[in-house]
């Protein structure tokens, strides 16, 4: 586990302390969820160790694990914001599609590393403004605009690479996902992820941004009376996802040393179930960075094991279904019985 | 990849082969056809030499990767070469409604010839019949219409051949080694094509009976899913002496992936033909040592047949009188032995 858990206060949340803030007693509440996911992702280590203890209980599979997570990781942080304000993003997939294009084009490519960088992060900041303006000051219904900007961005992804694979020849961006890049055997981009989830926890939980969020999320009325200026505050949100976009885009042209119009396919999808499933609240308000980062954990951890028992595609889906269904209900009883 | 077509290859066995390596040969050259007809045959066969005008229309799908962009450039590079050919090409779209409409259009315009590679080839076989009840014949592309009369000639690929060729290749190379260890990163799962190719594969590799299919995983045909299966299938397999990857466009990840684990210690083999992997073939320095083919240039064939019909012609080199009404192209193995052959074919 890279993220950072914050530690678990089951004890308290028994007794409801009534603290000053709000959001303090959901944290509480957050915190018996985390457990249970914590307890699906245990039982799921088992399974894989005694199915498969030489590959799936070794270091380079955790590194694997990681590393596949990381892509759609930075996604979920920025996601899980804009779930608890209240919003939806369902451009994410998309913006990470256009992003790893842009940056990939041969033209991009010439300024090398940083060109690479810059490209991929500007260009998900730009379609998440987008997102913003549209939804905080032209009053747009979040699920209508970043819909519009999943087509427009997967559309203007396929125009610039005409369909083709776009490979990176830079080798200072092949190189940062190379065994060689490792730092004390933490990828680098594992690194990346962990940083970006210390810095949405701690963003969510201990500053005014993040309170401002879910105070947006929990009543927009209530927050603008509060003196919040919900449009801003959506604004910024929708960048913040978009730059997150941006950041996974690097990560994939890394891992996959490539940039294509498919990248990024349905990753919407997969950053609103972790989130889910870690129990934030589609209609928002509530949510932790900690909850969707272990749901992102547990869907690979899923997609690991299935692999390494080389089960096919059909079965995997089947118990992926299922198994998203039993960790929310496992989480759900434990938070209605404590 | 979506290339979608059933196997009718079985009916029409070995002259369809033939037929089908006989065409993909013209699109590489140009032959004089004419000169090596049979003797005491003197249909009119086609030819390079300007006959009466013939106006094409195709209609084809989004190319959004690299084979079907291949499709539509093989397509209009041919009907360039022909001077009495003229090329009415739509934009492709993934929709089927929209692709009907389209193909209406074209049916409208009286052009004399359509040549179709359907979004979905059940969904359009309507238009397709529309198009032969009007009185013009269809030559289907690839992914096959629901009845023989929605088209007047099919022509596509082979991807239970496509398996099996990857399949005895493999085997051969690995043949008197006992206990071998072959895995299997296959295409999209949803796709009929992808239980085709896997089931040409494995009944190849029966006739191999030290080797053993130890694993498979599907991916997407994208760099992405590539990259990450891969990377799982070389985390569950320790050693392996053989690997056939359906597709290059995914094989792009794969390769990726083998490279991030720095395995280097089997033979892999491709599918499809991206120039890339064509590229990497000749520089012969890593895993990847073929790869079979799902040719492009099926769409030049298609537009050789489309004004052969147009012009009222049977093929160059085969005695019949009519096109023949199914073609199924030969998957064939690409190694460094042939690979400058098919460079110029290779798609990005």
């Amino acid at each position: 586990m890279t993220q950072p858990v914050s530690p678990p206060r089951d004890s308290t949340a028994k007794v409801p302390e009534a603290p000053p803030p709000a959001w303090r007693g959901l944290l509480a509440r957050a915190d018996v969820r985390t457990l249970s996911l914590l307890g699906v992702l245990a039982a799921l280590i088992v399974v894989g160790g005694i199915t498969k203890p030489d590959e799936f209980l070794d270091t380079r599979n955790l590194q694997l694990v990681l590393t596949q997570a990381s892509v759609v990781g930075v996604v979920t942080v920025g996601m899980t914001f804009v779930i608890v304000s209240g919003g939806i993003d369902l451009s994410v997939g998309a913006i990470v599609a256009l992003a790893s294009v842009w940056a990939t084009t041969v033209a991009t490519q010439e300024y090398g590393f940083a060109g690479i960088l810059f490209t991929a992060i500007i260009v998900g900041v730009g379609c998440g403004l987008v997102n913003g303006v549209l939804i905080a000051y032209g009053a747009m219904v979040p699920f209508i605009a970043t819909l519009a900007m999943l087509a427009s961005a997967r559309g203007l992804a396929l125009q610039i690479t005409d369909g083709k694979t776009q490979i990176v020849t830079v080798p200072s961006v092949l190189d940062l996902g190379e065994r060689d890049a490792y730092v004390l055997g933490i990828p680098p981009l594992v690194l990346v992820f962990a940083v970006v989830t210390i810095i949405g926890w701690l963003v969510l939980n201990r500053t005014t941004f993040g309170r401002r969020t879910v105070a947006v999320g929990g009543n927009p009325e209530a927050a603008r009376l509060a003196g919040i200026d919900v449009r801003r505050q959506r604004l910024y949100l929708y960048l913040l996802s978009g730059l997150c976009c941006g950041i996974a885009a690097f990560l994939l042209i890394v891992l996959s040393g490539s940039g294509q119009n498919t990248n990024g396919n349905l990753y919407e999808l997969d950053a609103i179930a972790a989130a889910i499933i870690g129990g934030t609240l589609l209609t928002g308000g509530r949510g932790t960075i900690t909850g969707s980062v272990l749901g992102v954990l547990i869907f690979f951890t899923i997609t690991n094991i299935f692999a390494l028992n080389n089960l096919q595609s059909d079965v995997q889906q089947i118990a992926k279904g299922a198994i998203i269904v039993a960790a929310v209900l496992v989480q759900r009883r434990t938070a209605s019985t404590t | 990849m979506t290339e979608i077509t059933s196997r009718r290859g079985l009916l029409f066995g070995a002259a369809a082969v033939s037929a089908g390596a006989l065409l993909t040969g013209c699109t590489s050259n140009e032959p004089s056809e004419s000169k090596d007809e049979p003797a005491g045959n003197n249909q009119p066969a086609a030819d390079d030499k300007p006959g009466k005008q013939v106006t094409i229309g195709f209609a084809g799908p989004q190319a959004d990767h690299g084979w079907l962009n291949a499709i539509n450039d093989n397509a209009k590079d041919r009907a360039k070469k022909y001077s009495d050919v003229t090329l009415e090409i739509t934009e492709g779209s993934n929709d089927t409604a929209q692709q009907i409409g389209q193909i209406e259009t074209l049916i409208n315009k009286k052009v004399d010839v359509l040549v179709v590679l359907p979004a979905d080839g059940k969904a359009l076989t309507q238009v397709g019949l529309k198009a032969m009840r009007a009185g013009i014949p269809v030559v289907n592309l690839d992914r096959i219409f629901n009845t023989p009369q929605a088209y007047r000639c099919w022509i596509g690929g082979d991807n239970y051949g496509m398996g099996l060729n990857a399949g005895h290749y493999i085997g051969e190379k690995l043949k008197g080694k006992s206990g071998a260890r072959v895995i299997e990163l296959a295409g999209l799962d949803n796709l009929e094509l992808t239980k085709q190719r896997t089931k040409g594969f494995d009944d190849a590799l029966k006739n191999y009976p030290n080797i053993k299919k130890v694993a498979r995983q599907a991916a997407e045909f994208t760099v992405e899913s590539g990259q990450a299966k891969m990377a799982q299938l070389l985390q569950a397999q320790s050693k392996f002496d053989a690997l056939w990857n359906h597709d290059d466009d995914q094989g792009v990840g794969a390769l990726r992936a083998i490279e991030q684990a720095g395995r280097d210690d089997f033979l892999m083999v491709g599918g499809a033909g991206a120039l890339s992997a064509f590229q990497a073939i000749k520089q012969d320095d890593g895993v990847l040592k073929a790869t079979v083919l799902y040719p492009p240039t099926m769409a030049a064939s298609a537009i050789d047949l489309a004004r052969a019909l147009g012009q009222g012609k049977g093929i160059g080199g085969m005695a019949e009188f009519e096109i023949p009404s199914s073609i199924t192209l030969y998957s064939a193995v690409v190694d460094k032995t042939n690979v400058d052959q098919y460079m110029s074919t290779g798609f990005k």
